[in-house]
């Protein structure tokens, strides 16, 4: 469904951030990327969408290919490509139905966009989204007055009411507490298996991303360095990817304790 | 531990901002001898002061009988052009002010319309509200639409720049995210720029309307209308009492005017 072809990215500065990333994404697939800080993962992902242009190469999503997009194209191309942030990036002064809704800005014409006068069946989805993330209470609340893991739920929505195909997701839980952490990854790989979602999710937890995802991509200095399963994760792996260390404490096993699904 | 004991007694002071000792004494005299020669250089007319401490004393003493009723009418109709004036010219300013100050801010602007942008701000900010209305009279005749005029211009320098670079300050991802979904330019700036600057653009706004209504009573001086001609004729006319009432309420509207910005700035956080 997504194809990476030698995707590259060398900043103005002329730091080789990706460097011939080759990755095919099948439907549905949800893949972790990890690497250490600097590996180039924020890049990878935005390199898709664009928010950051690749110097060269090409990335495919459903035999369209992104990187050669006019303005116009890029802009219906991103609709299909849902976004969930590190910090979680709401709008803060806006309210939580605000954010969702700006997920279907893509749809929408700038007047009814900027009256905030949305179809009555976006509406719809987007109450049935917040219940889904189980924040139906808290449509007219300012994003700034939520805690962290409401603010990421919200974000999910926002992604998720674009009605995508693709989840880009760049360190969701690296500002959450272990077990909203928990909490959140599973929230997502869940949604992504209800709606078949492909979703490819930076994470510095590798014992997090070892509990939810079936694949792992690992990225060092912008090069692909590992591609397999969760259980291929040895510490010479883990060394290869990140330098020495030791490893046995993450790879054991976590227990997946029983935590409240919220 | 012995190290530890080593350190105790080790005495610690504030590396100084310039290192060099010789260069840094240097700069303090030479600032000091500076001072001394210049505060030698003013020439004072102890005698002309003497006189017009006498002028001085009348001018205060009218505070405590400002003469509200003799120019009523003058001082009416001044006023109330000087609120239009300023009222106008904010509103002016802040419409001419939201696309320049998009344009100015680096983040979100193209280099070209960048450099326009600034341009504009740098020109009215480098010219001072005087001047520009000693112009616009010679171009419009006296009268407060020079006036208007002048404070709309000064108004564009003011705000734009400051919206610019409020613009600027904004926290990336949030616009990134709005961006992220596929919105376009204007949907982009509704959504993920504009809330983030709305409470300083109304601070702002208020603001300038405070500054704008303390300019108004200058601009007068210079014939661009307002109550500032009426305080010139009073002055002029050696009317003390008049021109004191006329200060005591431009000072009460300035109050008002602060204090009502103070408050709805602090509605918004």
């Amino acid at each position: 469904m997504l194809q990476l072809q030698k995707l590259t990215k060398r900043y103005p500065t002329g730091d080789l951030a990706l460097s011939d990333v080759d990755l095919e994404i099948p439907m549905g697939q949800v893949l972790a990327l990890i690497g250490p800080s600097g590996a180039g993962k924020s890049t990878l992902i935005r390199s898709i969408n664009r928010l950051v242009e690749p110097t060269s190469g090409a990335a495919i999503l459903d035999g369209e290919n992104l990187t050669s997009l006019s303005a116009g194209n890029l802009r219906k191309a991103r609709r299909r490509m849902g976004m969930i942030f590190q910090e979680y990036a709401l709008v803060e002064r806006l309210s939580v139905m605000e954010n969702v809704l700006s997920g279907q800005l893509g749809y929408v014409g700038f007047w009814r966009s900027f009256l905030r006068k949305f179809p009555q069946s976006t509406i719809n989805e987007a109450f049935r989204l917040l219940e889904r993330v189980g924040l139906e209470h808290m449509a007219d609340k300012r994003a700034d007055q939520l805690s962290g893991g409401q603010r990421q739920r919200v974000g999910i929505a926002r992604a998720l009411i674009q009605d995508p195909k693709l989840l880009l997701v760049d360190e969701p839980t690296a500002s959450l507490d272990p077990k909203t952490s928990r909490q959140i990854m599973r929230l997502i790989c869940e949604l992504c298996d209800e709606r078949g979602l492909s979703a490819i999710i930076n994470i510095h937890d590798v014992a997090l991303a070892k509990m939810f995802v079936p694949r792992v991509i690992g990225l060092k200095l912008g090069k692909m360095v590992f591609d397999g399963g969760p259980n291929d994760l040895t510490p010479d792996v883990l060394t290869d990817i990140y330098g020495e260390e030791d490893w046995e404490a993450t790879i054991e096993k976590v227990d997946d304790e029983d935590e409240e699904t919220a | 531990m012995s190290e530890a004991s080593l350190a105790l007694g080790r005495t610690w002071k504030r590396p100084p901002i310039i290192s060099n000792p010789i260069l840094r004494w240097t700069l303090i005299i030479g600032a000091l001898v500076y001072l001394i020669a210049a505060v030698m250089t003013i020439d004072v007319n102890w005698s002309r002061v003497y006189e017009g401490l006498e002028r001085g004393k009348k001018f205060i003493l009218a505070f405590s009988n400002p003469n509200f009723s003799d120019r009523w009418t003058d001082i009416h109709e001044g006023m109330l052009e000087s609120i239009v004036m300023a009222l106008a010219s904010t509103v002016a300013g802040i419409i001419i002010s939201i696309p320049i100050g998009l344009g100015a801010a680096r983040n979100i602007a193209p280099l070209p319309v960048y450099l326009i942008c600034r341009g504009i701000i740098a020109l009215s900010r480098a010219l001072h509200e005087i001047i520009v209305a000693i112009l616009l009279v010679a171009v419009f005749g006296f009268g407060p639409l020079a006036g208007f005029l002048t404070l709309s211009f000064a108004t564009i320098g003011f705000l734009s720049k400051l919206l610019a670079e409020d613009i600027e300050d904004t926290d990336k991802s949030q616009a990134e995210a709005i961006k992220a979904t596929g919105s376009s330019w204007l949907q982009w700036i509704n959504f993920g720029i504009q809330p983030q600057i709305m409470p300083r653009l109304i601070g702002l706004s208020i603001y300038r309307l405070d500054i704008n209504f303390r300019e108004s009573a200058i601009l007068g001086l210079v014939g661009a209308g307002g109550i500032g001609a009426t305080l010139n004729t009073a002055f002029d006319r050696y009317e003390f009492d008049t021109a004191a009432a006329i200060i005591i309420i431009i000072i009460a509207i300035v109050m008002v005017l602060e204090n009502t910005s103070t408050f709805i700035r602090g509605k918004l956080q």
